[in-house]
């Protein structure tokens, strides 16, 4: 990061605080994995060690939301799960921020069925939809970094209202 | 944000206990009984499986699944859509192995026409199975051994897994979610650089496979953890509906691949292993063995395997081939009607079931001559396993819950359909 | 003898008032009978000493959207000892549908009775525990029937506030 330059030359730096705290929430994105259905499997390919999510800092999958910044509902969410989803999303401490992985999950995807929630906008602010049927894991890591970029660019005033931003789509797969 | 009320969050049944007028006081808060929730979300539930524990102190005294957390109602679906379009449904069903569930849905709309498909097809949709089995078992071994509290070997199988998912990736163009079978064949030939890729796989898996035993199998706190938990016995185990590899760690040797065989099974030579003792320890055994046997029945298939062709040529019932579509017209003619009013089958119905890595996966489609199945029911290994673990857990203590929940290995995709 | 041609003559011997529909596609066997005679034959099945069907796979039922006999609830038992799977049908009415429950005989059918009930409203008789299987308890329709459209009923199902 180029920290260690810095500390060689004059030892010190000028920053913002929003800036410094930024830079520090970015770097250490602890997720909620709600792995509810297939893309949950591939959330484990993510934790394990091909694609190692330590890489980004964000491997600490707790799975009490108590603790994490990024809620990832990984998979098809039905009328029933809905309020359990809620549920965790309400008990995260703010400021935090949610992936939509897959595309059952964004629009309801494959399922055109009664008991399907056709995309978790409909009771949750979404930030990153994911594609794909499941999005590969390099898809996933993709949108992890683009979460880090908006963490990182989120001011402290902007937290009283989320959505901070406007969602980004990501395309793929 | 908007407070939730005391209405929203509990339901009638867990308000009238709340509402209740008691008594009772706490002198050892252990002695009194209490009800846990376990799940929908927990790590150690595969999913969204949700536990309703009674429990005395650290016992559980009764216990209640509830499922319909991931009810997608395929059924519904399956009725509404033609059954080529059902293909890439079936991969969603047990998620863990997509191409032993493609076989197996492909298996009985097969079965429904009356048709076959070629050796080669038949020799790679075996070869993929197995492989798909060799994919579920590790993670279900993993995630057994991750349970009970032992990641490292969740890690190896995950590692291990990942060189299969790379030979789906060359084979179907996807890691994960696969749709690879047709009716009638498979979406494309085996490349003999997936072959080589397998063959690569094979050899280092042994020993691989080898390092995780040595880790667990010698580890105190794993065997203790499981041996003599969740036993069940061969007689109850055949009447609550087990099948696969729990039926088969109670000492009961059923195998539809050897009881009715499919595809060509019969041509190879493989064992079921069985053990007797029937608790979570000799499930986990039983899948260990499996992976063994898999890699066997992959070697053989792979040198038994012809060349030749990999689609049935049957105009009428099965996909032409691309190249023809574009050439003549005849193709075009029936490609058409294929795949927008489906393929239509004569009145009846039928039932088929193959050996998937989880248990009987069985597909009962009542056809009414039209391009859809009029009904079509998924008999699901994962749901009748799940059926015994009310009674499996009772008697034993919260933390048993996890181990017998993990050697039962649900996956509730197909649980909950 | 084969198994598959033992069943009938057998069944009609043991229940000779009970009219047995046979039929035979694509090497399913298929027995069709009177809905009361469920419990009686399902026992025969399971404890006959040449039968013994001893693991119930399925159960399940078909809408047929008509106006006699709407329903016909399924069963596919097995038997471990002769590797055979028979299948077996039960006409249901419309209005108040039931059957009697086969648990007492396969505890493995509480689910898929459950089940069936969940989906199709058909009332399973002496069942120990009749509740919905997927769909929240307060639900008041059945899925699989075939009047309920592919999408719902809108309003049916609740989302949390947002």
């Amino acid at each position: 990061m180029g920290l260690e330059a810095k500390l060689m030359s004059d030892g010190f730096i000028t920053t913002t605080i929003d800036a410094l705290v930024g830079w520090a929430r970015e770097s250490s994105v602890w997720p909620m994995p709600l792995g509810i259905s297939c893309c949950g499997i591939e959330m484990m390919a993510v934790a394990g060690p091909k694609y190692d999510i330590a890489r980004f800092g964000s491997e600490v999958m707790r799975f009490t939301p108590r603790q994490c910044d990024v809620l990832l509902v990984a998979g098809t969410v039905t009328y029933k799960m809905s309020h359990v989803v809620k549920k965790i999303y309400d008990q995260m401490p703010d400021p935090k921020w949610v992936i939509a992985m897959g595309v059952c999950t964004s629009t309801g995807g494959m399922y055109r069925s009664y008991s399907v929630v056709q995309g978790i906008d409909h009771f949750l602010p979404v930030d990153i939809y994911l594609a794909g049927c499941p999005p590969r894991p390099d898809n996933l890591l993709n949108a992890l970094m683009l979460i880090q970029d908006k963490i990182k660019h989120t001011r402290a005033r902007d937290f009283q209202n989320i959505p901070l931003l406007e969602p980004v789509k990501v395309n793929g797969n | 944000m908007e407070r939730l009320t005391k209405d929203d969050v509990h339901p009638s049944i867990v308000k009238a206990l709340l509402d209740q007028e008691t008594n009772v006081t706490f002198e050892d808060a252990l002695e009194n009984e209490m009800i846990l929730n376990m799940g929908p979300q927990h790590p150690a539930t595969h999913g969204v499986l949700r536990v309703l524990l009674r429990l005395d102190g650290e016992t559980v005294v009764a216990a209640v699944p509830d499922l319909g957390y991931l009810h997608r109602g395929y059924e519904k679906m399956a009725e509404n859509m033609s059954y080529y379009e059902f293909i890439p449904h079936t991969d969603r069903l047990d998620y863990i192995s997509p191409p032993a569930n493609n076989t197996a849905f492909c298996l009985a709309v097969e079965k429904l026409y009356g048709i076959e498909a070629p050796v080669r097809a038949q020799y790679i949709r075996m070869i993929m199975t197995e492989l798909s089995r060799i994919t579920s078992h590790l993670v279900a071994v993993g995630a057994l051994a991750m349970d009970v509290g032992a990641l490292t070997v969740f890690l190896w199988c995950l590692r291990e897994r990942e060189k299969v998912l790379n030979a789906y990736d060359i084979i179907c163009g996807a890691r994960f979610t696969t749709s690879y079978t047709r009716i009638g064949g498979v979406a494309a030939d085996m490349p003999d650089e997936a072959i080589g890729i397998i063959k690569e796989f094979i050899a280092q898996f042994e020993e691989k496979l080898d390092e995780a035993e040595r880790m667990l199998n010698t580890n105190r706190i794993f065997v203790e953890r499981l041996e003599g938990v969740g036993v069940i016995s061969g007689e109850e185990a055949i009447n609550i509906g087990l099948t696969g590899p729990n039926l088969r760690g109670s000492g009961i040797e059923h195998d539809l691949r050897r009881a009715n065989p499919y595809m060509l099974y019969d041509q190879i030579d493989f064992k079921v292993p069985v053990y007797n003792e029937g608790d979570s320890l000799a499930r986990y055994f039983v899948r260990a063995d499996e992976l063994r046997e898999s890699c066997k029945i992959i070697i053989q298939c792979l040198d038994k395997m012809p060349k030749g062709e990999i689609m049935l040529n049957s105009p009428k019932k099965v996909l032409p081939r691309k190249t023809e579509i574009y050439t003549k017209m005849e193709e075009l003619i029936h490609d058409f009607m294929i795949v927008n009013f489906g393929v239509k089958p004569p009145v009846g119905d039928i039932y088929s079931g193959v050996e998937n890595p989880k248990g009987e996966l069985g597909f009962y489609i009542v056809s009414k001559g039209e391009g859809h199945p009029w009904k079509m029911k998924i008999r699901s290994p994962s749901f009748c396993n799940l059926q015994s673990l009310g009674g499996l857990i009772k008697g034993h203590m919260i933390s048993d819950v996890v181990a017998i929940i993990g050697s039962l290995d649900p996956v509730m995709g197909e649980a909950d359909k | 003898m084969e198994i598959k041609d033992k069943i009938v003559p057998l069944l009609q011997e043991q229940f000779p008032e009970t009219n047995f529909e046979v039929t035979d596609f694509r090497g399913d066997l298929k027995i069709k009978f009177d809905a009361s005679q469920i419990y009686p034959v399902c026992n025969f099945l399971k404890n006959h000493d040449d039968l013994k069907f001893n693991m119930c796979e399925d159960v399940t039922a078909i809408d047929w959207a008509t106006k006699k006999n709407r329903f016909t609830v399924v069963y596919h038992i097995y038997s471990l000892e002769n590797k055979f799977r028979l299948r077996l049908a039960c006409d249901v009415q419309e209005n108040h549908p039931h059957i009697a429950s086969v648990v007492p005989l396969w505890k493995s059918a509480n689910w898929y009775e459950r089940e069936t009930y969940d989906m199709y409203g058909i009332k399973f008789e002496n069942h120990p525990d009749l509740r919905r299987m997927y769909m929240p308890e307060e639900y008041e329709y059945y899925p699989l029937r075939k009047e309920y459209p592919l999408m719902g009923i809108p309003g049916d199902l609740t989302l949390p506030k947002k």
